[in-house]
Formats: C-alpha cells, sequence, structure tokens
C-alpha cells in the first residue's frame, strides 16, 4: 500500500512571530522554518505503517518555495521512501494545494493520504478535508488511533466531547491530531541517507492547476495587547479581588 | 441575500456555538437559514426557530444524521448552496470536519474562524495562534466561513419565529460508517461556553492531582480544562485542552494554575475577561497577561482558594 503524505514548511513553532511594520503579513524572513509539527505526526504515522508491513512505500509532498525541499529532506530522514516537490513562488492557499495534492494523488495513486490537521501558521484547517471532497474520498480528521485492515482504516477521532470511532474504505485522507504518536527523531544516519534518496520538482502548471489566490489579505496587525501583570498576595486577596473589584465571582 | 447557518445541536436543544454563528450571520446581514440536520431533532428545530433574526428553519430529518459525518452533512449542503450567498458554520471539531468539504465541493475558499465581520465579503481571523489577525477578503461567489464563537455574542434563543421547513434528505450509501462515540461524561458547564474555566498544567504533576481543581470547580460551577502539556503528558483526555489546536474559550473568569503560559496556550484562553494565574515560578510568562497572579505553591494555594470560597 502507498502512503502519500503532504508535508508544510512553517515558521517553527517556538518563534513568536513579529507583524511586518507596513501591515503586510508577518515577518518570516531569518526566522527559524520547521516541518508543521501536525505533519511531522503525520510522517511518524506513516513510517509506523511501513513497519507494521501495512504500507509498502511512503511518499512526502510538499507545496511551496524551492526551500521546502528541505522540509521534505526531513521527511526522508524520518523514514519516507522519496519526495515531491510542487515548486511555486505563488501565495498558495488551501483549496490550491488541495487541487495540486489531488493532481498528484491521482498519478500516483496512494491507498492513505495522511497529513496534519492544521498548519500553524496560517491555522486553517482545512486542506485534507478538501482534498478528500476534490478526490470523492471518505475522510477522517483529528485521528488519535489508526489502523489499517482488510481495505479498511479504523480511527479513532478527537470530537468536541470525546472520542469517535470511524471506519472507512480505502483509499481515504487522515488528517492527524496530537495524541496519535510522539515522532521520532531523525538520526544522523538516516539524515545522510536521506540525502540520496529522490527527490522530484514539478510546477503546478504542469499538474494542470490554477493556484490562484481566492482570498486577498488586506493586512495584518497586532492583536490588542492585554493588560496583566498584577499581583495579589494570598487566596484571601484573591477571593476579595474577584468579588469586590472584578465582580465576576459572587 | 442569505445566509445559511448549519446548526451544531444534540437533537434535542441547540448548542450555543450556534448562536454565536447566527450572531456573526446577523453582522453580515440579509436573512437568515438556519439547517438543522438531526434525528428525532424536532425539538433542535422548534428551538432553532425561536433564534432572534432566524427567518428560516430546514429541517433533514434521518438516522444517519444521528451521528453525523462531513460526507452527509456536505451531501446535504451542497445542493442547497446556489440559494444562498454565505455558508456559516461554527468553528468548533463538528464545524471544522466538515465546512471545508463543502467548500471544496463548491469550489470556494474557506475562511476559517473569523472573529469579526468588515463587510459582506471582509473578515478578520487570527492566525499564527492569535499573534496576528489577518483581515482577508473573499473573491468567490458564495462565501464558506467557519466562526471563532469566542468573537461573537450569542444571538439571543429567544424573540424569533421562523417557518420549519422539512427537507428531503438524498438517499445515499454511507462509506464512512460510525462505529461509536465515547463521549466525557461530566455534570460540569461545558469548557467552551462555561462562564468560568478553571485549567490545569504541568505544574499539576499527575492526573489524580487535577482532581483537587474539582472541588474548586465544583464551588465556582466552573468548567475543567488544561493546558496541552498536561494532555500530552496524560493527565486528561484531549478534549480538555485549551489553545491553539484545541479548545478556544473566552470565559468572564480563567484561572490558570501550574500553566506556564505557552503561546499555544494563550492561542486558547487570551480573550477571557479576567485572568487568573497561580504558579511558583515568577518568571512565568503566564503572569503577563493575568489581571491577578499569586505566585506560589499550588499544591496549597488551590485548597485555600476552596476554602476562602466557601
Amino acid at each position: 500500500m502507498k502512503v502519500l503524505v503532504p508535508v508544510k514548511r512553517v515558521v517553527d513553532f517556538n518563534v513568536k512571530v513579529r507583524v511586518k511594520p507596513d501591515g503586510s503579513g508577518v515577518d518570516t524572513a531569518n526566522v527559524k522554518m520547521s516541518m508543521n509539527p501536525f505533519d511531522e505526526i503525520a510522517v511518524e504515522e506513516a513510517v509506523r505503517l511501513k513497519e507494521k508491513g501495512v504500507a509498502t512505500e511512503i511518499i512526502a509532498v510538499s507545496c511551496g518555495l524551492a526551500a521546502c525541499q528541505e522540509t521534505l529532506r526531513t521527511a526522508l530522514a524520518i523514514g519516507a521512501d522519496r519526495a515531491i516537490l510542487v515548486e511555486s513562488e505563488a501565495e498558495l492557499q488551501p483549496l490550491a494545494v488541495a487541487k495540486l495534492l489531488k493532481a498528484i494523488a491521482t498519478k500516483e495513486s496512494p491507498q492513505l493520504v495522511i497529513m496534519g490537521k492544521q498548519a500553524i501558521d496560517d491555522d486553517a484547517n482545512q486542506t485534507g478535508q478538501m482534498l478528500a471532497a476534490l478526490l470523492d474520498w471518505p475522510q477522517a480528521t483529528f485521528a488519535s488511533k489508526v489502523d489499517i485492515a482488510e481495505g479498511k482504516a479504523t480511527v479513532k477521532r478527537e470530537i468536541d466531547g470525546g472520542l469517535e470511532t470511524l471506519s472507512v474504505p480505502l483509499p481515504a485522507v487522515v488528517t492527524t491530531d496530537l495524541r496519535l504518536n510522539e515522532p521520532r527523531y531523525a538520526t544522523l544516519p538516516n539524515i545522510m541517507k536521506a540525502k540520496k534518496k529522490p527527490l522530484d520538482v514539478v510546477k503546478p502548471d504542469a499538474l494542470g492547476v490554477d493556484v490562484t489566490p481566492r482570498l486577498s489579505t488586506l493586512k495584518v496587525v497586532e492583536p490588542p495587547k492585554r493588560k496583566g501583570g498584577g499581583k495579589v498576595a494570598d487566596a484571601k486577596e484573591l477571593v476579595a479581588k474577584l468579588r469586590n473589584e472584578a465582580k465576576v465571582i459572587s | 441575500m442569505t445566509t445559511l447557518v448549519v446548526a451544531e445541536h444534540d437533537n434535542a436543544a441547540i448548542k450555543p456555538a450556534t448562536l454565536n454563528t447566527v450572531a456573526a450571520a446577523q453582522k453580515i446581514g440579509g436573512d437568515i437559514h438556519v439547517l438543522v440536520a438531526g434525528h428525532n431533532a424536532q425539538a433542535a428545530a422548534a428551538a432553532a426557530a425561536r433564534i432572534e433574526g432566524v427567518s428560516k428553519v430546514l429541517h433533514a430529518e434521518d438516522p444517519r444524521f444521528a451521528a453525523p459525518t462531513a460526507e452527509s452533512i456536505a451531501a446535504l449542503v451542497v445542493p442547497l448552496a446556489p440559494g444562498y450567498s454565505h455558508i456559516l458554520l461554527p468553528a468548533t471539531g463538528f464545524g471544522k470536519n466538515a465546512s471545508p468539504r463543502i467548500a471544496a465541493l463548491l469550489d470556494v475558499a474557506q475562511i476559517s474562524d473569523i472573529i469579526a465581520v468588515d463587510s459582506q465579503d471582509t473578515f478578520v481571523r487570527p492566525i499564527y495562534a492569535g499573534n496576528a489577525l489577518a483581515t482577508v477578503q473573499s473573491k468567490d461567489a458564495q462565501k464558506v466561513i467557519t466562526v471563532r464563537t469566542t468573537g461573537f455574542d450569542p444571538a439571543a434563543v429567544e424573540g424569533g419565529s421562523a417557518t420549519i421547513e422539512k427537507l428531503s434528505v438524498p438517499a445515499a450509501a454511507d462509506r464512512v460508517q460510525v462505529l461509536g462515540q465515547e463521549l466525557t461524561k461530566s455534570e460540569r458547564p461545558e469548557l467552551t461556553s462555561a462562564r468560568i474555566v478553571i485549567s490545569g498544567g504541568r505544574g499539576l504533576q499527575n492526573g489524580a492531582n487535577f482532581k483537587m481543581l474539582e472541588a474548586l470547580a465544583d464551588k465556582l460551577h466552573a468548567a475543567i480544562g488544561a493546558s496541552r502539556a498536561a494532555v500530552d503528558a496524560g493527565y486528561v483526555p484531549n478534549d480538555y485542552q485549551v489553545g491553539q489546536t484545541g479548545k478556544i474559550v473566552a470565559p468572564d473568569l480563567y484561572i490558570a494554575i501550574g500553566i506556564s503560559g505557552a503561546i499555544q496556550h494563550l492561542a486558547g484562553m487570551k480573550d477571557s475577561k479576567v485572568i487568573v494565574a497561580i504558579n511558583k515560578d515568577p518568571e512565568a510568562p503566564i503572569f503577563q497577561i493575568a489581571d491577578y497572579g499569586l505566585v506560589g505553591d499550588l499544591f496549597e494555594i488551590v485548597p485555600q482558594l476552596t476554602a476562602e470560597l466557601g
């Protein structure tokens, strides 16, 4: 079974981003970039499926700048077999990425696409669901456990009140939540090996996909600052303040 | 111009998130219709018809909507879409799952997690864990939107008298089978709609210590939440998680106990009206946004606080 794992290059989760003074966006120059953490979980899950003998080949795919090759190399170092970069200088919004991934999936015919539920930069939480819709495949989002057997995926997924278990026939799209697994660190020998693994580059045009953005960003601003820093001495003073000053308890 | 709000409900009642979503629809303007897809959901449909500002309720009745899937909701909504300028879902687990599927089938962008409506085509949404707010304009004919519930005060539950129209449900063989749900049983208010939320973090050291928060929560009729660190460490289930990738809350009072205040956690609670932080580390970033910080050992302070509340 082939598994396709889309991965996104994002500002590292430890970086506190700054809004550009001209309000055009967020400053991403000279900041540390990493693989989106949820995608890392997806790569790890695919590798575990391969280790269990369920998956036979793992293809990592990324859409974006040439620099996404680094992200793909990370996926290869964790254990993906080969990689595809859909290279574009354009701003790629979730619908466009879903269309690019659809084109790749149609070419590669994977039985499973597994990817992060959301990227931590635009926080959109859309691409997996959109890809499933475009392929007319079932979706199992926010997965915390995935079992594959007899052409079906049994997926435990995080819902607002607890957990839900779905059975979806393959091929299907699964998006990962935090508790699915803890990704391994790529070892140095594997990082070296990853450099030799195949990485193909294609352009959106070659896939016949129009990536023109549908949303235009008019401005980006910093959220209003919260004035914090107040202190109280003990529980007694806290209760008094909450009652008499903030008036949030009776 | 008409907006369709896809309601989240439990068949008996409308979930509070639906009220926030209707409120966003009111800001957009025009007529508001609410879709209630459920199983034995007459009561929920009737409740939807009473929401202020709603002019029509579409009630789709089918056993498969007892546990709706993204597929079944999308199959219902997509054929209705030509009649609507805007399609809104709450940015909850339900809405986030179904909405992008609807948008992609309509070949339109989705605008996720809006917190404000600037105009009929322009909306404000947080990005980068809420560290930036983007104003985005949609060029698509239809706008498919998820609404961050904390961005909009709920619409009034009474005041409307909408007509209820039965909707025929397209017959379809469901490929996706819902095998079951394990819901966290709790007498407490729901995390996302509670007036007071008490959250615990890594400082609680283990799951058993979360019990300590329960006594305090009982006194305050509060919901209990947790930081991602506490969830990752296995102290509590994931549905407790408040933060960028968990639930977004904005209660009147948020009490963070043993939580250092990582960016990802702040993203989920920094719009709370009053924030209290209890932490032994005076340098913890949570204190920078707390209205009332109390530096000390939570294992001493929490029982004292519970006692103080009588």
